[in-house]
């Protein structure tokens, strides 16, 4: 996929929309180019892109208009080009939000983005995720780190990899065909996460 | 047509039923915390008599992979010369580490903020001066969101049942505690717990409640402060101060309710490891990432 045959290189969507220091780093460690995209070059659509969300969601959708790369990131994600979005970065892949009422999401997942109704909001810390037994076996599970006040509620199960639960269930992780996205934060998940990431960076080739 | 709804129990594939769908496995955490002083790490006791317990990467890197869930540096002598051996920590922190960690110690300003922040720190911690200008944690909320922000109070409990200090304690609206500044050496006319309530309107993201009583005797945490604290904010508190063994863990998350603590002497001195801590606090009945 990369020119240069050593190194394997990711697009990391890097638009003011939180810090990406953290991912990159991580990609790093991984031995994972990263190359910022969103500001000064556009998404190619021949690398995969990871788009790490951070705020509330109004604010990161309006970042995404503002940078010119929503049409753009919808499009090459129809092309098949694989998405790892993180926190914010899933659920902007749904339609709507309870946070921003009246801001569209890429809709790229049917369903809407809902708040706890229960408990601290934010939770912050480390909670258990485990694969939806439908798609997959228990063996995945493990805890990682989250810090959210909303979660992605998609209409389809179909598409929810993980779930997790603060004092409801809530889907952790969507997998729909291209697109990987997870509200916890891998690149802060100790082991758990760094598997996580290894996985989706070898299913991308 | 499609279930719509994900919050009934049947559609997660499992046997749950509706009450274990009201449950939480949101861990407790435990959190080591590093005070560092040029580039070292170091321990004291009530704030003063500072020790050596080693450097700040290889701590941080051991406690990661004994299970700490986070990790706080405090920079304790946040002098201008040391900025820079600071940040030089928090940059190679940052690149090994793969838990959250938050730094904190003599941020004064949004510019401190973002340096730490830029350079690595998942949040950052302020104390003294938010005290004198609480738009400080707004500054930083409103830039990096809440849970970037947290906010470290040094507390301790004034001695009402003396006449003349009880008079001195007129400030005390709502709560027992007073506010510390500067490492704990100056006291404030200020109300803990009102102090935390206003910061987290401001914004604060998580309270560190430190008992300056407690800090460095490893006899326990001020439990009736943590409990009130823990019931009364609507952000997490990570308590410290007292840790002593795995018993004080089990009692600051069971009985007084909060969501996070901080362990520093008990662990530098290799007293206990975190996997002590958090098997004792399983056998508890307590959730931890083991």
């Amino acid at each position: 996929m990369n020119n240069k045959e050593c190194k394997r290189a990711i697009e990391l969507l890097d638009i003011g929309a939180g810090n990406t220091g953290s991912v990159r780093r991580c990609l790093n460690r991984l031995g994972i180019e990263s190359i910022s995209v969103g500001k000064d070059r556009d998404i190619s659509g021949t690398l995969p892109v990871i788009f790490p969300g951070v705020g509330s969601f109004g604010a990161v959708m309006r970042l995404l208009e503002a940078s010119g790369q929503k049409e753009r990131l919808v499009e090459v994600i129809n092309d098949g080009v694989p998405y790892l979005g993180i926190c914010v970065g899933m659920q902007v892949l749904l339609e709507g939000s309870e946070e921003s009422p009246g801001v569209a999401g890429l809709g790229l997942i049917e369903g809407m983005v809902k708040k706890f109704d229960s408990g601290k909001v934010p939770q912050i810390g480390w909670n258990l995720v485990e694969p939806h037994v439908a798609t997959e076996n228990k063996k995945g599970s493990g805890y990682a780190y989250f810090v959210n006040s909303y979660y992605a509620d998609p209409n389809n199960e179909a598409v929810i990899s993980h779930r997790s639960q603060y004092y409801r269930n809530f889907a952790s992780g969507i997998k729909k065909d291209n697109i990987t996205a997870y509200q916890f934060h891998p690149e802060r998940s100790g082991d758990y996460g760094e598997s996580l990431m290894e996985s989706w960076l070898d299913a991308t080739n | 047509m499609q279930r719509i709804k994900s919050d009934s129990a049947t559609n997660t594939g499992t046997n749950t039923d509706s009450a274990e769908n009201k449950v939480s496995h949101l861990c407790k955490r435990i959190i080591p915390c590093l005070d560092v002083a040029a580039g070292r790490t170091v321990k004291g006791v009530n704030f003063t008599g500072l020790r050596d317990v080693g450097d700040p990467i290889e701590l941080a890197m051991r406690y990661e992979r004994e299970g700490a869930d986070e990790l706080v540096f405090l920079d304790i002598t946040a002098t201008v010369e040391n900025r820079d051996t600071l940040l030089h920590t928090v940059e190679k922190v940052a690149d090994c580490l793969r838990i959250p960690f938050t730094v904190g110690g003599g941020i004064r300003s949004i510019e401190n903020a973002d340096l730490l922040l830029k350079n690595g720190a998942d949040k950052v911690s302020v104390n003294s001066a938010a005290v004198s200008d609480p738009s400080l944690i707004a500054a930083i909320a409103d830039k990096y969101g809440s849970q970037c922000c947290v906010l470290a109070i040094d507390a301790r409990r004034v001695k009402t049942e003396e006449a003349e200090e009880a008079e001195e304690a007129e400030f005390l609206s709502i709560s027992p505690w007073q506010v510390l500044v500067n490492g704990g050496r100056k006291p404030l006319a200020i109300d803990a717990l009102a102090w935390a309530k206003e910061a987290v309107k401001l914004g604060a993201g998580e309270i560190l409640l430190t008992s300056f009583d407690r800090d460095g005797t490893q006899i326990g945490f001020d439990l009736p402060m943590v409990e009130v604290f823990a019931k009364e904010l609507s952000v997490p508190v990570i308590a410290s101060g007292g840790a002593g063994s795995p018993g004080c863990f089990v009692d600051v998350f069971k009985e007084a309710g909060a969501d996070a603590a901080l362990a520093a002497s008990i662990l530098h001195d290799d007293k206990y490891k975190i996997k002590t801590i958090k098997e004792t606090l399983r056998q508890n009945n307590i959730e931890v990432r083991l």
